[in-house]
């Protein structure tokens, strides 16, 4: 993966308003984990459209951290989840790697 | 225009309120994570705008729409850029924001809420026509009845219709196609691509044309043996 999260998006919406920015990370910062937990508890038990559930949440956060080819790859990781298949978790948990340490220090 | 959001993801009603703050048309006067809350608050308020996520879990934007006997105008919000042709069976869905939304994008799709009508009964596709004898179209906020027989003839003008009565013109933002829906079959007939005639009204029919009042009504060479089988000819 060679894009790396940013805070580009959130400061074209913001416009300078700090407080919005603040009140975004918080959201992300408190809802990410969690989800990336229950995604992963639901892979474990092979609960794929839960785990598809879980990835489309997520998806979102990959959007606004200004991730576009990952993005990408979070709504095919999704379409192949309902069907079963996980070619791309690798892909996709290395996305949620580096979202996870761009929070911790943001 | 009273706007609500119904996102079950805050980070999106977060975002929306952001950028309604920075559209002087909006209003946001609620807020909810789920349809059921923004039902109750629907049947109880008027509102002219929903933001609504279509992704949500238990019941869906779309159980939503088909919940609410006349919804006001929506805007979609969501993250599957597969649904727009789901999208457009319901009259009321005006515009449809992919997240992440964008400022400009979000403002396009005010103006394009500001500029539709309100639907007449927006979760239906087609109306039973029988047994109504009135047409009710949206005019400047206000809902004007428009009696059946009166119609002289609908013209289609760009995004627009002109529904032509015996004493009175109104422009719609609508187009033939929807309008014919509305219709009775017995009375009014396609006669060209952007006419539909009141055949009752006609006074003569030309070759390529029929008169109806003072207006001369174009006939396309396709629609014409229908015209001919509704005459009463000698």
């Amino acid at each position: 993966m060679t894009e790396k999260p940013n805070l580009e998006y959130l400061k074209e919406l913001s416009g300078g308003d700090i407080e919005f920015e603040q009140k975004m990370l918080e959201v992300v910062k408190k809802e990410l984990p969690v989800e990336i937990e229950n995604y992963k508890k639901h892979l474990v038990n092979k609960q794929f459209n839960e785990a598809a559930e879980l990835v489309h949440k997520i998806k979102h956060k990959i959007s606004v951290l200004g991730l576009e080819e990952s993005y990408q790859v979070a709504i095919d990781y999704e379409e192949e989840l309902k069907k079963g298949q996980i070619k791309q978790q690798k892909s996709f948990e290395d996305i949620l790697d580096s979202m996870t340490i761009f929070v911790e220090n943001v | 225009m009273n706007c609500i959001i119904i996102d079950d993801d805050e980070m999106a009603r977060v975002i929306i309120e952001k950028l309604s703050n920075n559209n002087e048309k909006i209003n946001i006067i609620g807020n909810f994570a789920n349809a059921i809350d923004g039902i109750k608050y629907l049947n109880q308020n008027e509102v002219d705008l929903i933001f609504l996520d279509i992704h949500m879990p238990a019941f869906t934007g779309f159980d939503l729409l088909q919940t609410i006997a006349t919804p006001p105008k929506v805007i979609l919000i969501t993250s599957d850029n597969g649904l727009a042709i789901e999208a457009f069976e319901y009259d009321c869905i005006v515009d449809y924001l992919l997240k992440p939304i964008t400022q400009e994008r979000f403002d396009k799709a005010v103006n394009k809420a500001l500029m539709f009508s309100k639907p007449l009964a927006a979760n239906v596709k087609t109306e039973e026509v029988d047994n109504v004898k009135d047409l009710y179209v949206n005019i400047d906020r206000r809902l004007v009845k428009i009696n059946f027989e009166t119609i002289n003839f609908i013209e289609a003008r760009g995004d627009y219709i002109l529904i032509k009565t015996e004493n009175k013109n109104y422009t719609v933002h609508s187009t033939l196609k929807k309008i014919v829906e509305k219709l009775p079959d017995d009375l009014f007939l396609k006669v060209h691509r952007s006419f539909v005639i009141n055949t009752k009204k006609i006074i003569d029919i030309e070759d390529n044309s029929v008169l109806i009042g003072k207006d001369v009504i174009p006939v396309s060479r396709s629609n014409k043996p229908e015209l001919i089988k509704r005459l009463n000819l000698l």
